[in-house]
């Protein structure tokens, strides 16, 4: 059985804006006219034309800033496709570790805690926070933490946060209209007639040829 | 769409549907465009696929980039609204000493399950009717694949199914001219069958409920209802104000311009317009009300909105509630007549509960790195599979029954865990060179899910639990459930065939142990055999129309009544019967028999 992972305070915020749109009815009232919603969960119901996030956004803005830098130095801008932030990857992100479910909390925990792993190591060697230390040093420290296999075990915990928050972009980021073009994912779009199939390219690269009938 | 009806009608009615999903759906309609004055109570919300679907919708619209969650378990964007595997103020339990817990899935809204469904729509063959008299196990049908063949027939016209006739065993073709052409494979659909031709695994157009072209509604309506002309005029006009498939967006969102097939875009609209059907949503069944002659007069609800006790009558009652809801409405129907619940004399309601065998695997295939793009969003679902090929091996295989491969992978839209496999083919890399790694990678995944026959066994069922109700007041079903070494080795059976596909497509992947690969009991969603049909009504609850054994005016029609659940998936079949069951009932009333 899956409890739900509500707390008290996004059920008391759900029933509140239920209430306050009018859809409870009151004991004794007619009965509802045709096409009445009621009371409506919006996690399991959503409504598409006015879309919520029913959950706070727990990091603060210093976080966000160096996440901003972080998501960048992970999907840097380039001709054909924008810098993760500037499609506000890190505002998703903030989205994502305020969420009411258990995958989520822990990546809240991992990374609210790697940002102020990546500062205070910045720190320790440069004197400053990470978003302040120039891009190389940015980098080098990357470079000591973006491959578990390979990072010292000293650097376990920011090599752990990395591996989360380079996931984390790559979906957020990926999941952006903005950045399909770029990946090569060209559908979400109307075709008239029949389904065009595999162009012929394709079938002569991978030797499919005589298999289109089936 | 005008759907719902005034809550305070006084209208007399003909007949009770409680559900509104496949078997309501296409009871109301063959019985509403026969002159039958129907009732139909749905315990969900109302809900209008044209105007609540998100057709165009992308994921950065959505919470979490539309991933799925507890309370969304398909993603934002699936069609099912207020249910799932749990709906607040509505449990279940598990019987203490349950190998397993069962996820029930339960959407609460017009037009149920088909809604969001795969639209997968295979025909049971000839062995699957008829499965206890090939290997002694389980339950053969009193009705045999020819008896319900016509329906087939009509159900695969009316509601527009694409595929093909292979004349494969146990793999029924259609009639001809009743499929709609199946639409292209997708490259790696491609590559699977060019690769399976040396494991002599076959791979072929699948069937599904989308239509790939236009239907003529007036030519197509006439040959389904060739004695009534309302049912042919609105029906035809129906069906051709259906539009055919643009390939784009998911199925399992539903669809707004009516290319699949859901209740609520192909059945009920036709059923409204007869002036026959009315529908009362947020109507939540509690109990089948009989009178001292042991006849059915109506049923019990509660109105969801107000919480009031309400009552409806009529001559007939069919519960299309959902293979496990059906059970729990017939148990909680207690009286001095009915001790055990209706229409439980055979102590056979809640019992041979059966879900799909469900197992998958996925891998990286190198030859489909680096493709040029194309459009790979083809029918929202699959335009192939493998239908079980090794009938004549059977024996050999250490299980019973077999299981069909649904095949799928390739450009899809991007999810939050399209790109998962990066975390093992591209550690490390970040940056520019990160953006290359997306590229290579993107859609270079083919997924393999078998899905499997269960046999019914005596420690899989549902029962009243004792102690505890919902906030309707309903006493909750608790559920118990133990796999058979069958279930078991057939999982392992699957694990190992994906292993080598994958293999032979030039990528790796690791089977693990069937008991280990095993989907969770429910979780295929094809639950059925809760109140099976037969020929004895002492070991039967219905006979093959459905009709009860035990009270002659109640009638069943869904899953429940199945007596055995072939890999093949239910919803073609629960409508080709509901047909034909409706032709029976109509028969029945104008005999005045019930």
């Amino acid at each position: 059985m899956n409890p739900s992972p509500l707390s008290r305070r996004d059920i008391f915020k759900l029933v509140a804006a239920a209430s306050a749109a009018g859809a409870l009815a009151p004991v004794g009232a007619e009965p509802p006219k045709p096409l009445t919603r009621h009371f409506k969960n919006t996690l399991s119901d959503p409504d598409y034309a006015h879309p919520s996030i029913p959950w706070d956004k727990p990091l603060d803005a210093t976080e966000l800033a160096t996440l901003a830098v972080l998501v960048d130095l992970i999907l840097p801008a380039d001709e054909t496709s924008p810098a993760a932030s500037a499609i506000g990857v890190h505002e998703f992100l903030n989205e994502w570790v305020g969420a009411p479910y258990p995958e989520n909390r822990a990546d809240y925990e991992t990374i609210r805690g790697g940002v102020a792993w990546i500062n205070t190591h910045a720190w320790k060697h440069h004197g400053k926070a990470f978003k302040e230390i120039a891009p190389e040093e940015q980098t080098a420290i990357l470079d000591s933490i973006c491959d578990p296999a390979k990072a010292l075990p000293e650097l376990s915990h920011g090599a752990r946060f990395f591996q989360k928050l380079r996931m984390l972009t790559l979906g957020g980021y990926y999941t952006h209209p903005a950045t399909w073009k770029s990946l090569g994912y060209i559908g979400n779009t109307p075709i008239n007639g029949p389904y065009p199939g595999v162009p012929d390219e394709i079938i002569k690269l991978l030797g499919l040829e005589g298999l289109e009938g089936l | 769409m005008a759907i719902l009806t005034d809550r305070k009608s006084t209208r007399e009615y003909d007949v009770i549907i409680v559900g509104s999903g496949a078997g309501g759906g296409m009871m109301g309609m063959q019985l509403s465009l026969n002159g039958v004055k129907v009732l139909m109570l749905e315990a969900g919300r109302n809900y209008d696929p044209i105007k609540e679907t998100p057709m165009f919708h992308t994921p950065d619209q959505a919470p979490l980039r539309g991933k799925g969650t507890q309370d969304r378990f398909f993603g934002h964007y699936d069609a099912t609204v207020g249910g799932g595997w749990q709906v607040p103020g509505e449990p279940y339990g598990d019987k203490e000493g349950t190998q397993e817990e069962f996820w029930w899935w339960r959407p609460r809204m017009l037009g149920g399950r088909t809604n969001h469904w795969g639209r997968i729509s295979l025909r049971f063959g000839q062995y699957d009717f008829k499965p206890k008299s090939r290997d002694g196990l389980g339950y053969d049908w009193p009705i045999s694949y020819e008896d319900l063949a016509p329906y087939y027939d009509k159900t695969e016209m009316m509601i527009g199914v694409y595929g093909s006739n292979e004349g494969m065993e146990n793999t029924p073709d259609s009639s001809p001219g009743v499929l709609l052409p199946a639409p292209k494979p997708r490259v790696g659909e491609l590559l699977t069958k060019k690769h399976c031709k040396s494991l002599n695994i076959p791979v072929i157009p699948i069937h599904r409920a989308v239509l790939t072209q236009a239907l003529d509604g007036p030519k197509l309506a006439a040959k389904l209802f060739p004695n009534n002309p309302k049912a042919q005029k609105l029906v035809g006009d129906d069906m051709s104000a259906r539009m055919a498939c643009f390939w784009a967006t998911e199925c399992g969102r539903g669809c707004s311009i009516r290319a699949n097939f859901q209740s609520t875009t192909v059945l009920l609209p036709a059923a409204l317009a007869s002036g026959n059907l009315d529908i009362i949503t947020d109507a939540m069944v509690r109990e089948v009300l009989t009178d001292d002659s042991g006849k059915v007069t109506g049923v019990h609800y509660m109105d969801k909105v107000t919480r009031v006790d309400s009552i409806a009558r009529a001559r007939v009652v069919i519960l299309s509630a959902s293979t496990c809801e059906t059970a729990r409405i017939l148990l909680n129907s207690k009286s001095a007549l009915f001790p055990n619940g209706l229409a439980n004399s055979s102590g056979q309601v809640g019992r041979n509960l059966t879900d799909s065998v469900g197992s998958s695997l996925a891998g990286h295939i190198p030859a489909m790195e680096s493709l040029p793009p194309y459009n790979e969003d083809g029918a929202g679902g699959e335009h192939v599979y493998t239908p079980w090929w090794n009938y004549k091996k059977q024996e050999t295989l250490g299980f019973a029954r077999g299981y069909h491969i649904e095949i799928g992978g390739g450009r899809y839209m991007p999810s939050m865990g399209a790109l998962g496999l990066l975390d093992t083919t591209s550690p490390g890399i970040y940056g520019k060179k990160l953006k290359d790694e997306a590229r290579r990678y993107y859609g270079a995944v083919m997924g393999f899910a078998g899905r499997g026959e269960m046999i019914p066994n005596e420690n899989c069922y549902c029962e009243i639990d004792p102690n505890r109700v919902d906030q309707w007041g309903i006493p909750i079903l608790r559920f118990h459930w133990k796999w058979s070494d069958h279930e078991i080795n057939q999982a392992t059976h699957m694990q190992n065939t994906f292993a080598d596909i994958i293999g032979a497509m030039g990528g790796k992947a690791t089977p693990r142990p069937g008991r280990e690969a095993l989907n969770k009991p429910g979780e295929i969603i094809h639950e059925a055999g809760t109140a099976i049909m037969g020929t004895d009504p002492k070991a039967s609850v219905v006979n093959s129309f459905g009709q009860t054994w035990d009270v002659k005016n109640l009638f069943l029609m869904d899953a429940s009544i199945l007596p055995s659940n072939p890999d093949k998936n239910l919803t073609l079949t629960v409508l080709a019967l509901a047909w034909r069951s409706a032709e029976y009932l109509l028969d029945e009333m104008k005999k005045g028999t019930v």
